[in-house]
This record gives structure tokens, C-alpha cells and sequence, in this order.
């Protein structure tokens, strides 16, 4: 089984700790807690919805981070636009 | 003269800042230099009994701040080098017995005579960690390649740097080679990464330092122990020699590589 995992490279433990880590930092760095960012994601669809018809359950508003700098990134897959 | 004030610090506890400092500090006397040990981390001493001098504490830093004793009275000699001298933590008061200010006015007064003062800080994020970082002129982060420990450090690097202590370096503590090996474990680089600081160095995870910690001898004195071969490393490189990060492999050869990656 080691012999077979080994031919698998990333199965360890660690690529989900630098993947958490690197997450939770993001947060903490731009002190920007998950509760936050679910309110700025429910302010958003309400705005949003005035002059799209959107698809909540596929969208997805995150923070990323890029040479030690928050970055909003905010995927949101528009349905059709309200006229 | 005029040393220079180091502060360890890690934000979580049980890292091994205690230990580092100890190491740190027996490895600097071992070159020869007049250093000073002091336990900022009032309440929950034990830089004495990793140093073997918890039997000779008279006086204690809370005393030496209230100017209840001279800070030559509160300096305990090492049994083993006499250029290095411990200033113990107070057991029995709380975190705020002591300022900054008091803090910046001993390390004043100690860089007259050592050249190097180590400051051993308490884990978290409140007044002690003021109080340690008060008087340092540098801070060394120590952590372990675990989640919970990274983040805490970034976030320490973090206050360090509000702290006007702007190059904080790392040392990474506890690696274990068989599990980096495996991909369970980050590596040097994975955490070098994360936390972007320059890297002070890397000890690997050796029983020897619990040995060396039951008997009161810092693991540095040990020619054979490996996680005292690192700190003799980050002593040279906090003395400015250029030492690379030694190699946590023990066994190097083809065969033996081979029998590992078929899990033998």
C-alpha cells in the first residue's frame, strides 16, 4: 500500500494543511472574518438581482490572496439580464 | 560594550521557545560570549529548570523591576560557563507585575555588560508578549510545521512588526524527515513560504532534547545529539557565518532511497 500511495505523490496530509493554512490566513491578514464575507455575498445577490436574474446556489465570492495582498474575487453566474 | 537584545517568541505555546532560548544561549557562551538569559514569561518560570538552575533562584525579575535587589543579585550563574547568567522569571506573580518601560530600562542597563541578552517571551498576545518585545533590538518566531502553529506565528510576525521589530527571523522546530518524506508533514520550504520571513533555521525532532531537558543540559553541549548540531548552526548564523541548512536526511545512499520508495 506505501509503495502504492508513494505512486500517488500527493495524498499526504500536508497539501491539506498548506491549502487550510494558506486560507486562514488570507482572513486573518485582511481581518476579514467568513461571516463577513457571507454578509458582503447576500448584499451583493440583493444588488445583483435588481438587473440580473442570477444563479446563487453557483456562485462563489471568496478571498484569494496574491504576494501578500487580499484580493475579492467574486464568480457569479448570470441566468439572463432583467430588462 | 553594547549588546544586542534578542526576543524568541512564537505566539502559541509548546513550540519550544524555552528550549530555543536555552540552546541559543549556551551555544553563544560556548563562543565565548558574555550572555545574559531572562524569563519574561512571569508566572509560569521554567527557562531555570531547562537551564539545571532552578536550586540557586534568590531573586527574580519582578524583584529586579521594582528595584527590590541590584540586577547583580538577580543574575544566576551558569553551573557550566561562566559568561552566561540567567535572570529567572517571578513563580508566584501575574503578567503585569512588570512595564515595557521597566522592561526597556534592564535591557539598557544589561547590554552595558553582555553582548547578548536573550529573551525568552510567554505564548500569546497580551502584556507579557509587551513586556518581552519591550527592550529587543531583534526577535527570532519559533515554530513547529503545524497548522495551528503557523498561523499563530503569522499573526506574531504580524505584532512584531507594529512592534517596530521590522526582520523578525525563523526557526522552524520539530521537523520530521520520515513524515516530509511521506507528504504528512509541511516542509521548509511550504512554511518558508507561508510566512515569507528570513529563515534563522531548522531543528529536527530528536528525543535527545527531552533527555537533555530531564537532566537540566541544553541540547547544544551534545556533539551527538542532531537537534543540537541545529542550533550550533543558528548560533553561527546569528554570529553572521554563512552555515547551510544541514540536510534532515540521515541515510543517503541509492540503496537506501530505493528501499524507501518502495515502502521497504
Amino acid at each position: 500500500m506505501d509503495f502504492l500511495s508513494r505512486l500517488f505523490r500527493d495524498s499526504g496530509s500536508k497539501e491539506a494543511a498548506v491549502e487550510r493554512l494558506r486560507l486562514v490566513l488570507v482572513h486573518d491578514r485582511a481581518q476579514v472574518s467568513p461571516g463577513l464575507l457571507e454578509t458582503l455575498k447576500e448584499e451583493l445577490i440583493q444588488v445583483i438581482s435588481k438587473y440580473m436574474d442570477i444563479d446563487e446556489k453557483g456562485m462563489v465570492v471568496q478571498l484569494n490572496s496574491s504576494d501578500q495582498r487580499a484580493t475579492l474575487m467574486a464568480n457569479i453566474p448570470v441566468r439572463r439580464v432583467k430588462r | 560594550m553594547s549588546g544586542k537584545s534578542i526576543v524568541v517568541t512564537s505566539g502559541k505555546g509548546g513550540v519550544g521557545k524555552t528550549t530555543t532560548v536555552a540552546n541559543i544561549g549556551t551555544g553563544l557562551a560556548l563562543r565565548g560570549k558574555r550572555v545574559v538569559l531572562l524569563d519574561a514569561d512571569i508566572g509560569l518560570r521554567n527557562l531555570d529548570v531547562v537551564m539545571g538552575l532552578e536550586n540557586r533562584i534568590v531573586f527574580d525579575l519582578v524583584a529586579v523591576c521594582e528595584k527590590k535587589c541590584k540586577i547583580r543579585q538577580a543574575l544566576i550563574k551558569d553551573k557550566r560557563f561562566e559568561n552566561l547568567y540567567l535572570i529567572p522569571a517571578a513563580q508566584t506573580r501575574e503578567k503585569d507585575a512588570v512595564t515595557p518601560a521597566q522592561m526597556k530600562e534592564l535591557c539598557d542597563e544589561l547590554r552595558k555588560e553582555f553582548d547578548y541578552i536573550i529573551i525568552d517571551c510567554p505564548a500569546g498576545i497580551e502584556q507579557g508578549f509587551k513586556n518581552a518585545v519591550a527592550g529587543a533590538d531583534e526577535a527570532i518566531v519559533v515554530t513547529t510545521p503545524e497548522v495551528s502553529a503557523v498561523r499563530d506565528a503569522d499573526r506574531i510576525i504580524g505584532l512584531l512588526q507594529a512592534n517596530e521589530l521590522y526582520e523578525p527571523r525563523l526557526v522552524i522546530n520539530r521537523i520530521r524527515p520520515e513524515m516530509v518524506r511521506k507528504g504528512d508533514m509541511m516542509d521548509i520550504e511550504d512554511v518558508n513560504d507561508i510566512l515569507a520571513i528570513s529563515l534563522l533555521g531548522v531543528i529536527p525532532d530528536d528525543e535527545m532534547i527531552i533527555i537533555s531537558t530531564n537532566k537540566g543540559e541544553p541540547a547544544v553541549m551534545d556533539k551527538n545529539s542532531r537537534a543540537g548540531e541545529a542550533y550550533r548552526n543558528v548560533v553561527a548564523r546569528l554570529e553572521g557565518e554563512d552555515v547551510p541548512i544541514m540536510s534532515l536526511d540521515n541515510n543517503h545512499s541509492v540503496f537506501q532511497r530505493i528501499k524507501r520508495w518502495i515502502g521497504m
